[in-house]
């Protein structure tokens, strides 16, 4: 099958364009090296099935990053190359047209961005571009897909390009061309251009910032608590309970088929947080505890990544990611992680050395909880206030800092300094941001939902068993002594490989004090990662490194946990 | 003088980097040459990323990078 490579500067639109040409729904934001491994589909060319391939943004041919070493590699194997270029940068992405003219593999360019260039105030003759290249030139709009059947219908005119040019004469040519297709008209300042200034000036930028961040975290919360108490909650307590206490009551309200479905009824009724059946807590855990803020968090960092305020972000912070050894693009798998770990270990992959993607992952795992287990705890410690939450996540923070000192110190290598690009705002396409969004949840659900049953089942049989006193029994010493837990707490810690949310949620029935349920908390959160982070970090950092990320992981917890129980 | 020197909203053309191949590369592949405009947009407190606009792309480089990165004000 014949291979169409989609190549481009980063942040020039290439995932927007591969899911217009192919269906697949992939992530796309406004911020360079969404995409960090390559992703296929497929498309019909007339008669012909080929596959597309969705290829990390590179500037340049010669790899300076791991992301770009990807897609030099697969140029290999390309029979057509849509080379995806930004309309309102021509200069910069022309260089690496020029260099992809040199590869002699049949070529078209689609000029994207094109209307922002229209505000911008610069005109392509575009006729006059596809006479120099000898190939086909398309003007588009991946987000709203003008312009992609017209890129569609024009692919088998593909051909590699005539232009020949000396290596060292390069930019000179690149200058030569420019100058014949492109005209600049002097426009003023748009208001979005001098608040994107503003945003990265320190005085009004860390203002800017704060304000962001603030709104930010109050309306997930706001739309979080607002989904569970008045849409969530009523339909469970309503709807779902009713039903399930009619099946109770046929079960004879007790026996082993009982405690599977149902669980244990707490005075005569099922308790959707402590009764812990398949189709009691089961269900409620992922649809009722923390989907509404898996929502409400991806609604907006969906709106936070599209318009383009992350980057930004991450240069204000720059210096406090340097205390830990990473620098300001450091911040985005932390962030990214905060939805859900797995995609955090991911973005690890745009730092350029071993040293830093060390550092990131292991401090991602250790100290950022996943928006899943963040739910639950609000849910179980929320109820205190600050009392309870601020503990939980003050003490996330501070062993976040500490590790991230150490490993600076200690991990071998080099965290070398930033140099980003920064890219400008746009106004978010409605479109978009809820395609992303959707993608999202049913990501969550499809992820959820098997592992969170499965625990709760687990669950079951380890209780029904009586493994999981047994287990209590033989970890005492630790679970007991040192972080004076109840022996039950261990299969807490047992789940918590499964699905964190879950783990959290076994905390429930177990009528623990304040102060245990911070501690049981942290520890649940630092230990060790879910089974699917684990798998993810494992591909990601190799097992050497895993093996050593994961004994920091279990130090950390160890002392934190012992620390938390001398102190509070 | 070198990138750090230069104030906020101040225009410059590029001259060079002293010492660091890989700078030098990385700054080319972005279509930073010699000869180019560049304009400072923003420093940031305690010696953070220096923010410059190049054509249509804005970057952020490190102070410590800055530094090594020589421009002529204009």
């Amino acid at each position: 099958m014949r291979k169409v490579l989609l190549m481009g500067n980063p942040n020039v639109g290439k995932s927007a364009i591969f899911s217009r040409l192919t269906g697949v729904n992939v992530i796309v934001s406004n911020y360079p090296g969404t995409t960090v491994a390559f992703t296929r589909g497929y498309m019909r060319l007339g008669e012909e099935k080929v596959e597309v391939i969705d290829v990390p943004g590179t500037y340049t041919l010669k790899p300076t990053s791991k992301a770009e070493e990807v897609a030099t590699k697969m140029l290999k194997e390309g029979d057509l190359i849509i080379n995806v270029v930004d309309s309102t940068n021509l200069e910069r992405n022309l260089n690496l047209t020029f260099q992809l003219i040199k590869q002699n593999i049949p070529m078209v360019i689609a000029l994207n961005f094109w209307d922002d260039r229209e505000h911008k105030g610069i005109s392509i003759d575009v006729k006059k571009l596809e006479k120099i290249f000898g190939f086909p030139v398309v003007p588009t709009v991946g987000v709203t897909g003008e312009g992609i059947k017209n890129l569609v219908e024009r692919l088998p005119e593909a051909k590699a390009g005539t232009y020949d040019y000396e290596e060292k004469e390069k930019w000179h040519e690149i200058g030569k061309v420019i100058d014949q297709v492109q005209v600049l008209r002097h426009r003023h300042h748009t208001f979005l251009e001098s608040f994107a200034d503003a945003c990265i000036k320190p005085s009004t930028g860390i203002l800017i910032a704060i304000a962001v961040l603030y709104f930010s975290f109050t309306a997930i919360r706001f739309i979080g608590e607002g989904l569970i108490g008045y849409i969530m909650e009523p339909l469970f307590e309503n709807l779902w309970k009713p039903l399930i206490m009619r099946l109770s009551a046929f079960l004879g309200s007790k026996g082993f088929l009982h405690n599977i479905l149902i669980g244990q009824l707490v005075e005569g009724e099922v308790d959707f947080m402590q009764s812990f059946g398949l189709l009691s807590t089961g269900l409620f855990v992922p649809l009722g505890a923390v989907l509404p803020y898996i929502f409400s968090f991806y609604l907006i960092l969906g709106l936070l990544e599209d318009i383009g305020y992350l980057p930004r972000l991450a240069i204000l912070i720059d210096r406090l990611m340097h205390i830990v050894g990473l620098h300001g693009a450091g911040f985005i798998p932390m962030l990214l992680g905060l939805g859900c770990n797995v995609p955090g270990a991911l973005a690890c992959r745009v730092l350029e050395t071993k040293k830093e993607r060390f550092i990131a992952a292991t401090l991602m795992a250790i100290a950022i909880p996943c928006m899943a287990q963040i739910a639950m705890i609000a849910g179980l410690v929320g109820k205190y206030g600050a009392k309870g939450l601020f503990p939980v996540f003050g003490t996330l923070f501070i062993v976040w800092i500490i590790a991230g000192i150490l490993m600076k110190k200690y991990v071998k290598g080099e965290s070398p300094a930033i140099f980003v690009e920064i890219p400008p705002y746009h106004l978010p396409y409605y479109g978009a941001v809820i395609k992303k969004l959707w993608m999202r949840i049913i990501h969550f659900l499809k992820e959820a939902f098997p592992f969170v049953l499965l625990g709760v089942f687990i669950v079951n049989i380890l209780y029904s068993l009586k493994i999981i006193d047994f287990l209590g029994e033989i970890s005492a010493p630790l679970i007991t002594r040192l972080f004076g837990l109840p022996p039950e707490a261990v299969g807490a810690l047992i789940i918590g490989f499964l699905r964190k949310d879950v783990a959290v949620g076994m905390l429930s029935p177990l009528g623990l004090s304040l102060k245990q349920l911070v501690i049981a908390s942290v520890i649940l959160c630092i230990y060790f990662p879910c089974v699917a982070t684990f798998t993810v970090l494992v591909k990601e950092l190799g097992i050497k490194d895993m093996f050593k990320s994961t004994a920091i992981m279990i130090s950390f917890a160890i002392l934190a946990g012992g620390v938390l129980n001398l102190i509070l | 003088m070198d990138l750090t020197q230069l104030r906020a909203g101040e225009k410059a053309r590029f001259i060079g980097v002293r010492g660091g191949w890989g700078i030098r590369s990385k700054l080319e592949a972005m279509g930073i040459r010699p000869g180019k405009i560049i304009t400072k947009i923003s420093t940031q407190i305690m010696r953070g990323p220096i923010i410059i606009q190049v054509g249509n792309t804005q970057l952020a480089i490190s102070y410590g990078i800055s530094k090594r990165i020589i421009v002529e004000k204009i």
